[in-house]
Parts: structure tokens; sequence; C-alpha cells
């Protein structure tokens, strides 16, 4: 026993993870990158994390089946997070890919940030707080966090909606829906605002396995 | 709201930061990880490695570099500088750079922004483009490549729009005539720039006061803000840096 949670982050062959892991870490888990069902299965914590486009997402994680693996993981109750296109392919689809379905965790679109503004939103941008959630437990207002997206989730009835930020107009950056936290923007991008987000998330994965 | 990003440039030679930073306390004036854990903790927004390397031997020291500041640093990073093909920017992204920056090969070749933005998103592909005054270019300014010693007759309004077409997710825009002046950014042309393009613009090349990283996103309607010597030398931190843009009206996270 190292003391510390495990947290799988599923690697799906897609972009760079290393900063996810190495982020995971610093924030006191037992971080590990893998497609390994028994991993996955004993893992305290599970994070998708996700760069690029969503339809080459999806494909991959439907190669790898780690589409299946994810549902099975949010179904279980294990806390579960998603980053940038990890949380958007959550969502039942896309704007960017038409045709392709997304996981459906979240049952509404993706659709891209609306109005005249430059797109990708690449920047730090406040979170603005819609939910007392503990994802964002610990930190004092204004928190910052660094945003690269062109497309965002629809706000639905706002019942998961953790935070927006103002860009045109609010943009939903973090959703939660029972063991399930997703984050548009990058905590393992976000300095020390986002090392404290994936402490949370690390605490929350040491409580449950720990129950 | 649009909050403008304020980006430290770090010169890299085979994986070490040369043309000194002159920070207080500083163990190795050389090493990128301590430096780049420096300007985090000042509240630099992102950085920007510029590896120039001459030798492609020294490329795997870039590498490794790029991890090493992944390992220990937890804001965004860019590494520009001697990316010839898809293959080089897929070793810097897989070992942590968030974005690669190419110049020289993309003139060359387009297809290469096209090829990293498919594989990796547009946001991980900044076309870095160093332009100087010339009457014939029809926009007023020509593209340079190799460091701005080569001309290359493309106007350069015409290659930041194809090169946001082929998939560049960031233009960063360097002035060769302002470049190591000290006298501000070239703002006719960075204006001209950033309302061309759908993409975030980073200004760079001439910033000697704090007033003219103002000025860039004021006037030149810049997103971000580049500089090397203004930090570096200990001139000026990033927290005054920000605090004269918020005083001047400009959203900045804070220090």
């Amino acid at each position: 026993m190292t003391g510390r949670p495990l947290v799988a982050i599923l690697d799906y062959g897609i972009g760079n993870l290393h900063s996810a892991q190495k982020g995971f870490e610093h924030a006191g888990a037992d971080a590990r990158l893998t497609a390994d069902r028994g991993l996955i299965d004993a893992a305290d914590g599970v994070v998708l994390p996700g760069v690029g486009a969503f339809a080459p997402c999806m494909a991959a994680l439907g190669r790898t089946g780690l589409d299946d693996a994810t549902c099975e993981v949010v179904a279980s109750g294990r806390p579960f997070m998603g980053i940038c296109v990890g949380m958007q392919v959550l969502f039942a689809g896309s704007d960017e890919a038409p045709g392709t379905p997304g996981l459906g965790v979240f049952d509404r679109e993706v659709r891209w940030i609306p109005g005249p503004v430059k797109r990708p939103q690449m920047q730090w941008n406040v979170l603005d707080r819609r939910l007392d959630h503990p994802m964002l437990a610990g930190l004092d207002d204004p928190v910052w966090a660094y945003f690269v997206h062109s497309l965002a989730p629809e706000t639905g009835d706002g019942a998961d909606v953790v935070a927006t930020c103002d860009y045109g107009g609010p943009v939903v950056a973090a959703v939660a829906r029972d063991n399930v936290w997703a984050a548009q923007f990058h905590p393992e991008k976000s300095s020390r605002v986002g090392l404290r987000i994936l402490a949370n998330f690390v605490a929350a994965a040491g409580a449950a396995g720990a129950g | 709201m649009r909050v403008a990003r304020v980006i430290p440039c770090l010169d890299v030679d085979a994986g070490r930061v040369v043309k000194g930073v002159n920070f207080v306390d500083i163990r190795d004036a050389g090493d990128p990880v301590e430096l780049a854990a420096r300007y985090d903790s000042q509240g630099a927004d992102e950085l920007v490695f510029l590896d120039i390397t001459a030798s492609s031997d020294h490329r795997d020291t870039t590498v490794a570099m790029a991890r090493a500041v992944a390992d220990e640093v937890f804001i965004p990073f860019t590494i520009g500088g001697g990316i010839r093909t898809l293959d080089d920017g897929r070793r810097l992204l897989r070992a942590g750079a968030d974005k690669v920056s190419v110049n020289t090969a993309a003139v060359r070749r387009p297809e290469l922004v096209r090829e990293i933005s498919r594989e990796f998103g547009s946001q991980c592909c900044v076309v870095a483009v160093d332009a100087r005054s010339s009457p014939e270019a029809p926009s007023g300014y020509e593209v340079f490549t190799h460091g701005g010693r080569t001309r290359t007759g493309i106007d350069c309004l015409e290659w930041v729009t194809s090169a946001e077409r082929l998939g560049a997710g960031e233009i960063l825009l360097t002035s060769m005539d302002r470049d190591g002046t000290k006298e501000g950014f070239e703002l006719n042309l960075t204006s001209m720039v950033s309302e061309a393009v759908g993409v975030p613009v980073i200004a760079s090349g001439g910033v000697g006061t704090l007033d003219h990283l103002v000025e860039g996103v004021t006037e030149g309607k810049a997103d971000a803000v580049l500089a090397a010597s203004i930090f570096h030398y200990g001139e000026h931190t990033i927290a005054e840096a920000k605090t004269r843009m918020a005083e001047a009206g400009i959203t900045v996270r804070p220090a």
C-alpha cells in the first residue's frame, strides 16, 4: 500500500497525456497512464483526458474499447473526471462532428462557442461558480483556469453546471453529476489552481477507495 | 471576457537557456525547468521556448527538455525552432509540449501545418511568422524565413490567412524591423494581422517598456504579448507588466 489513491488516466493514443499524469502525481495520486482493464477496474478514480477533435477521440475510444470502460466506470459510481475533449465526449454529440455520437453520459450537445469571438478561446479565464461543488473546494475567488477550446457543452437546465466562464456570454466550464466530474479547461495547465482541482479529485478518489 | 496573456520567451541551445536570465537567487540560469517554474510562480500565462540549436544532432536534447519542463511546470508551453517535419512536432508534443511553432518549414511546405493540426488539433499548431516591411508586398509586409535572413517574396497577410485555413491555431507574429530594437511592437502590422485572422495572435518583437506591452493589446489588438529581455534581465517582473496592463484597462490574470 502506497497510501496514494490509484488514478487511472485512460490512454487511448490521443495527444499528450504526460502533463495530466504528472499533474495528478503532484496532486498526490499514484497516477498511471493505462488502457488495461484490470488496472482501470482496480483504480480508485479514473480520468479521461482528450485533446484535438471530437471525432478522432471517439474513434480512438472505440478502437481501444475504452468507450465501454468509461461507461462502466461512470455507472459503477467510482470517481471519474473528463478533461477538455474528454469532457465533450461525455455528451450526446458535437457540432464539430455531426453524425458521430458521443458517450451520452450527459444528454445534450456540444456546440461551437457562439458570437464574434476568437476561436479557439485560448486564454486564462475566471470560473463563475454555479454550484457549490468539491471540485472547486479550497479555492478563493476569482478562480483562474486555462482554456483551449472552440466548442462547449450546452447549459441544459443548468442543474449539473458547476461553473461557467464569460467568453462572449456564459460558456460551460465545468459540469458534475454524482461521481462524474468534467472540466472544459485544463486543470493540469492551470498552475496552482489546477493542481488544487486535481488534488480535490484525488481526495474524492481516496475517500471512495477507502469506503 | 478577453484576457490578454503575457508570455516570456526563452532561447534554448542544446537544452540550455541562453542569453542569460537574471533572476535573484537563481541556482542555474541555464536550467529551463528552474526558469520555467520561476516564471510560473511570477504569474506568466504561458512560456515559449525558442530552440536555436544549430545542429540537428541536438534535437534529442530539446525533446528531453520538453519532458523535464512538463514534469515540473503546470502552465502551457510552446516549443519552436527547427521543427521541419510532422515527426519533429510529434516528438515534442508527446514529450509534453502543449504547442509547437513552425516557421521556415511551414513556408517551404505549408502542408506541414495541416499535418500537425490534423494529428494533434489546431490548438497545438502555432505558425510563427517573421515579417518585415516591404513596399513590394501588397500588405506592406513580406514574410522572411531562417530567423529573418531570407526573403520569401510572400505577402504577410496572404500567408497568415492561408496558415489559418491550413489549421494554424495561433499566429506568433514577429516584426523583424523591431526585433531587438526596444522601440515597441510594429503596431500597424500587429493590428492588420489580428484583424485578418480569427485565431489568436501573439505580438512579438521590439518590447522595451511596459507601455509597449499595453500598446500591443490596445492598438495592436493582439491576444497575447511576448517579450524576452525586459523580463530576463530583471528590468521588470511579470507582476509589474500585468499591473501596468490592468491600469490601462486590459483584463489580465493577476500575477
